[in-house]
């Protein structure tokens, strides 16, 4: 009879379920579940970085340096960080060039602290790189820096002489527009 | 939770209502007629405490979040107001400090006393595992919580704290600037710690169900650490728990009032009554006490091999904890309770005296005479887990252990005694 026949053909069909076939879609559907997952995690991770109007308030700012005597030093903000602007005086530049940096935590020259032609200007984001801490101005015995929270020494050019910091304070972006003033950023 | 509810609703309507949500059985098999061994001591009455502060936590800072303002230019001056102008608001923060204090105090004695008799080998793995998540819980709820007032402490407390994230590899400073929602710690960061300080209590509430359902199920330890063997060696929750436990509840409730109502703020830094100042650190930086040893644990590491610093210091921080949560598989001996094990007792209270003093470490600025010790210290405290624990049960012979629990209370004549005729006098721990 036919129903009879169909029967035993759709008995036979599912012995002979074709595993590879069913592996594929499994994989397939599961890979794409994963994917529409992932496409609905990331606006909620999305969401966690800085907006609009934080990156807004973080764009370049001017700084006149005229005011700036030899020997101090001026804190502005870029992007709601300290940044140091360092007027060295004629003997921290020697002793910033005589000193040893193969030796240092971080080794850098004096040249890649500083830009051409104005060996006296120091720009720096005056955060410790160990945890964020902001470095106290000319404390500690090498006359740059040292940090509250762990005791990390900087030398007059930023650069991390004790630990724990592991690297010299970051030079931020910054350009100079003359001799007088420069933009961060 | 576990056995068959003798519970019988006593009218027509709790009845009714029994035949739909057998809600009156569960709560009269878990809190009434449960039965707990006959020797527990004092030390297990920090369970009920520590629920006891969750829910005062919770009660306390939902009044608190309707006076506060989480916007960082207001926070400061919210809790100001707080302190002055709301009634009773000087109590109710008062009460939230210190019970933030109090609560991890419990919590510590709490996970001593599972450490001290084995709490956590079989069949209670599970068990200790919810409550090592309770507790990590519990430290980013209070961490987070400390940033709110916006004085100085909580903000740079708050950038430290981030700033550990920048130790990871390659991802570091994007996780950490995700975390900000900024270039620095500001009020983004402040309003969604807010968000978190607000829903992760109930996140441990839901842990604190769990936890509570996997003790129903392996049954309490007690302080033989021998398995319960028969009735004799139980008595019913209610009277016998729930009057002891409210006992230690009450004197522990004693100490916190005396902390809110004569030294609300000894526990505290007086720096944080001064408005946070995004460009000027304090000069000295401390956590409130009860992460003082793990600070000191984070700031104790030197470069390891490739390892720098200050990866090294957040990967032994954080595996602080994660040796508690092995002590299960770590433990190798067969004996739960410490009484028996001469030689675990002594490593155990030099264990507390190694936390102690990483405590005190921490809360001190560094010295290198300091950083020697905090390095010894984290030093023994690993040593204590990964090598010393391992090898005690393999060398230690246990002292002779009583037959049962009814045996260790009654003296050899358990027999003699009808149970749970009268509370027999327990031994103190
Ligand atoms: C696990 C339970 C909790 C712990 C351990 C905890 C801990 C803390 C801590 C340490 C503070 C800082 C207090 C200060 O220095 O002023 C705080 C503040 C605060 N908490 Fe909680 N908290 C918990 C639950 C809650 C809950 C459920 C809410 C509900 C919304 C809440 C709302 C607040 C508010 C509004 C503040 C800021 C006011 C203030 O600083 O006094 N807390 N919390
Ligand atoms: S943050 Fe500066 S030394 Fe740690």
């Amino acid at each position: 009879m036919a129903t009879g026949a169909v029967t035993a053909q759709g008995a036979g069909t599912q012995e002979s379920v074709d595993q590879g076939k069913r592996d594929f879609l499994y994989i397939a559907t599961a890979a794409f579940g994963a994917v529409g997952a992932v496409a609905a995690i990331a606006p909620f991770i999305n969401q966690l970085a800085p907006d609009e109007e934080t990156i807004a308030a973080g764009a370049p700012i001017e700084v006149d340096l005229a005011p700036i005597a030899e020997g101090q030093i001026m804190h502005v903000v870029w992007r709601s960080k300290p940044i140091f602007v360092r007027h060295l005086t004629q003997k921290e530049v020697e002793e910033s060039k005589s000193a040893d940096w193969h030796e240092m935590i971080d080794p850098a020259p004096e040249q890649a602290r500083v830009k051409d032609g104005h060996d006296q200007w120091l720009v720096v984001i005056g955060i410790c790189t160990h945890l964020g801490c902001i470095p106290l101005d000319k404390e500690g015995p090498y006359g740059g820096w040292k940090c509250p929270c762990h005791g990390s020494l900087y030398d007059p050019l930023g650069r991390v002489r004790h630990g724990p910091a592991p690297a010299n304070l970051a030079v931020p972006p910054y350009a100079f527009l003359s001799d007088t003033k420069i933009r961060v950023g | 939770m576990s056995g068959q509810s003798t519970y019988v609703p006593k009218n027509a309507l709790a009845k009714w209502f029994e035949a739909r949500l057998p809600i009156g059985g569960l709560m009269h098999s878990s809190f009434i007629a449960y039965p707990t061994p006959r020797n527990l001591n004092y030390m297990w009455t920090f369970g009920g405490i520590l629920s006891f502060m969750l829910g005062a936590q919770i009660l306390t800072g939902i009044v608190l979040a309707m006076h506060y303002t989480p916007e960082s230019s207001l926070a400061f001056n919210s809790v100001e107001h707080i302190m002055r102008d709301v009634n009773g608001g000087w109590l109710l923060r008062y009460l939230h400090l210190n019970g933030a204090s109090l609560f991890f105090a419990a919590a510590y004695i709490h996970t001593a006393r599972g450490l001290y008799y084995g709490s956590y080998k079989s069949p209670r793995e599970v068990l200790w595992l919810l409550g090592i998540i309770i507790l990590l819980l519990m430290m980013a709820t209070a961490f987070m919580g400390y940033v709110l007032p916006w004085g100085q402490m909580s903000f740079w407390g708050a950038t430290v704290i981030t700033n550990l994230f920048s130790a990871i590899p390659i991802v570091g400073d994007t996780i950490v600037t995700y975390l900000w929602g900024g270039y620095a710690v500001g009020n983004p960061t402040l309003n969604r710690f807010y968000s978190l300080h607000y829903l992760l209590p109930f996140v441990i509430a839901g842990v604190v169900a769990l936890h509570v359902w996997a003790l129903h199920v392996a049954g309490q330890n007690n302080p033989t650490g021998i398995d319960v063997k028969s009735s004799k060696d139980t008595v019913p929750f209610t009277p016998y728990a729930t009057v002891k436990d409210a006992l230690g509840l009450v004197v522990f409730l004693l100490v916190y009032c005396w902390f809110v109502f004569y030294e609300p703020n000894i526990l505290g830094d007086a720096d944080n009554y001064i408005q946070a100042n995004p460009l000027k650190t304090p000069p000295h930086i401390v956590p409130e006490w009860y992460f003082l040893p793990f600070y000191a644990i984070l700031r104790s590491m030197p470069d390891i091999f490739f390892i720098p610093a200050k990866l090294a210091g957040v990967m032994a921080m954080f595996g602080a904890i994660l040796m508690l949560a092995l002590v299960p598989w770590l433990d190798t001996s067969r004996v739960r309770s410490a009484r028996f094990r001469p030689l675990y007792r002594p490593f155990f209270w030099v264990l507390i005296l190694v936390c102690i003093g990483l405590g005190y470490i921490g809360a001190k600025e560094v010295t290198p005479g300091r950083i020697v010790v905090g390095q010894i210290l984290t030093a023994y405290y690993y040593v204590h887990f990964l090598v010393i624990l391992p090898l005690l049960g393999l060398i230690e012979t246990p002292n002779d252990m009583p037959n049962s629990i009814s045996e260790s209370v009654l003296g050899g004549n358990a027999t003699a005694v009808p149970a749970g005729a009268h509370a027999a006098p327990e031994r103190k721990g």
